[in-house]
């Protein structure tokens, strides 16, 4: 049989792929091979127990984990900022969207957060947050004392209000218990979550967001809003039925992304600014898997542990997947 | 103002100033509120300690001279050489192994193909967490932890980075290479000579984007250094506030040092960097 040219071409292509493939066999294929079958067994690295395969054992015992349980309900509120960061990009891209002077000024300034996010942002909002010498709290108990408002609370209601101990309190805004998953209304209020929610919003609100938003809003045909507006569309009504419409396809983009971002998320944060606490408060899914495996060297378990998340990302993704094929569809 | 001098012309420009002015009112608070925290950090880094947690913005003496003190403290000048060295690696093995991938997912014309850079690209949903662990114990086998070559190679692949270039040379007209093919060049020379010059714009924005994420890359530089030589920015900073954490102006300094290359870095390449994370979104 003569080979076609597109089958010959094959050779060449394999030669232009070949570095790249290696590179992803050896780091990425392989790798993910090597940690399910290392989930299938009790491997600790350090060999204080002797290897043995337990099969399902691992993912028996993750079901049964409070711990894990725990953080992936921290993973979980960690993502609560993340519809309102996403909100907040499309607010800023639609302000800027409306050729004004000195947006490129704007958008740079905006941007600042998001370039030079790491571990140096970390160390600086740690540094704000301190508690007591931090100037978050500094500017708290300047405007308590200057506008008595501890003084006038008293009056009226007999209580008063302190700063948040930010990254030292476990409340937060859900009232999310401690010690087990569940609920307890004394542990309402701001703590370290809610203290890197706030930080991850600023980050993000100006990033990448806003740009993609951004893109899409200067590609919105003006004729659609021009005859919305002849319709008598007020403001209102042109971006619910003309501009929300014709973001949609961006909007699941980000949603998406922020997803399986978010999920696999918190580890640099925790690290950086808490370690995890106070009291396992901060401890996300990705940080137990850095635990599991390179502080108490279980690698069998922690592999485990990231079968897991793999599969809900995997889930999720399939479902936006289909959803997206439904739905965004013009 | 020759629109404005009849009675609606004024209301329409009224009406269109008084909406500009909310919307620059709005975006100044913004822009204010992302600022004061970078500024509060450069202010930091000129006080005395014992300024630091005081209200007053501006240091009441300047201490430049915080900035001389981390040099003195910590390696700062061998971080700083080992994350750009490393990124700088990195970035360069990033861009030759994407863009000879892309070259082969978008030039050449071969059987299968696209079901196959489907299913490429479909590896990019691979959560790093689940390669981490063991590509640490593949390190370990290799002898290749705590070396230069441990935090660099691994790095290097890029299902991202040929997706990209991919978006860019799909966007070159078939003709050149045809033409050139017709006069006897073969594919290396067709790559080398006519497409990669094409795609600078494609392989400059990936390599700011590869750098970028190097510099500032954390999770695998934690797991692979050991010893105090191989820093890099983010573990030298993680440990300079985990010893000195109490010395915040110290620290401050340390941290407008790290993302001063950053900014600078931005605004030099804003163009591409916009352009790349817009065309990174479109699907392929």
């Amino acid at each position: 049989m003569k080979t076609t040219r597109r089958q010959r071409n094959v050779v060449i292509a394999a030669g232009f792929l070949l570095p790249n493939l290696l590179g992803f066999l050896v780091f990425t294929a392989g790798p993910v091979a090597f940690s399910l079958v290392m989930s299938l067994s009790n491997w600790n690295i350090q060999h204080t127990v002797p290897f043995q395969w337990t099969f399902l054992r691992n993912f028996v015992d993750l079901w049964h984990d409070q711990s894990f349980w725990l953080y992936f309900v921290n993973t979980i509120y960690l993502m609560l900022g993340l519809p309102l960061a996403i909100a907040g990009s499309l607010v800023l891209a639609l302000l800027l969207s409306q050729n004004l002077r000195g947006i490129t000024i704007y958008r740079t300034l905006f941007y600042l957060p998001s370039i030079t996010s790491g571990i140096a942002l970390m160390i600086l909002w740690k540094a704000l947050y301190n508690p007591d010498f931090g100037p978050i709290n500094a500017v708290i108990n300047w405007t308590l004392q200057t506008f008595h408002i501890n003084g006038i609370l008293h009056a009226l209601f007999g209580t008063s209000v302190t700063p948040p101990q930010w990254l030292l309190a476990t409340r937060n805004l859900l009232g999310l218990d401690v010690e087990k998953v569940g609920f307890l209304p004394a542990q309402w209020g701001l703590g370290a979550r809610d203290a890197i929610i706030i930080m991850g919003i600023w980050i993000a609100v100006g990033g990448n967001n806003m740009l993609l938003y951004l893109a899409a809003l200067t590609n919105l045909p003006q004729e659609l809003v021009e005859a919305a507006q002849l319709d008598g569309a007020g403001k209102w009504a042109v971006f619910k039925n003309v501009t929300w419409p014709y973001l949609a396809p961006t909007t699941f983009f980000i949603v998406v992304m922020s997803f399986i971002g978010g999920l696999q998320g918190g580890f640099e944060q925790a690290r950086v600014m808490t370690g995890g606490g106070p009291a396992g408060t901060t401890m996300t899914m990705s940080y137990y898997i850095y635990t599991k495996a390179f502080e108490e060297f279980q690698v069998g378990y922690a592999s485990a542990v990231s079968w897991v998340l793999f599969i809900i990302i995997f889930i999720v993704t399939l479902i936006n997947w289909r959803l997206s094929n439904k739905e965004v569809n013009y | 103002m020759g629109t404005t001098n009849t009675r609606r012309g004024f209301r329409t420009w009224w009406v269109r100033t008084g909406r500009f002015g909310m919307s620059h009112v709005i975006l100044a608070l913004i822009a204010l509120t992302t600022l004061t925290p970078f500024l509060w950090m450069v202010l930091a880094s000129f006080k005395a300690l014992t300024e630091v947690e005081q209200l007053n913005p501006f240091p009441s003496v300047w201490h430049p001279e915080n900035y001389i003190k981390v040099f003195q403290q910590i390696p700062f000048a061998r971080y700083y050489f080992n994350s750009v060295f490393i990124a700088g690696w990195v970035t360069i093995l990033t861009c030759i192994t994407s863009a000879m991938a892309a070259y082969a997912f978008s030039r050449v014309d071969w059987s299968g193909r696209d079901g196959f850079f489907k299913l490429y690209l479909a590896t990019l949903m691979i959560p790093g967490v689940v390669t981490m662990i063991p590509n640490y114990t593949l390190m370990v086998k290799l002898h290749l932890m705590d070396s230069y070559l441990g935090l660099i190679v691994p790095a290097s692949f890029s299902a991202f980075g040929t997706f990209l270039l991919r978006q860019f040379m799909m966007t070159i007209p078939p003709a050149l290479d045809e033409a050139a093919s017709i006069d006897g060049a073969n594919s290396w020379r067709i790559f080398w000579d006519i497409i990669l010059p094409m795609s600078r714009p494609g392989v400059v924005t990936l390599a700011i984007f590869t750098f970028l994420g190097n510099y500032g890359s954390f999770t695998w530089p934690l797991i692979m250094i050991k010893s105090q030589h191989l820093r890099t920015l983010p573990i030298g900073m993680l440990f300079f506030d985990t010893i000195y954490g109490r010395q915040t102006n110290l620290i401050m300094a340390a941290s407008v040092m790290n993302i001063i290359p950053l900014v600078i870095l931005f605004v030099i390449s804003q163009k591409f960097l916009v352009k790349g994370i817009q065309l990174g979104a479109v699907k392929g």
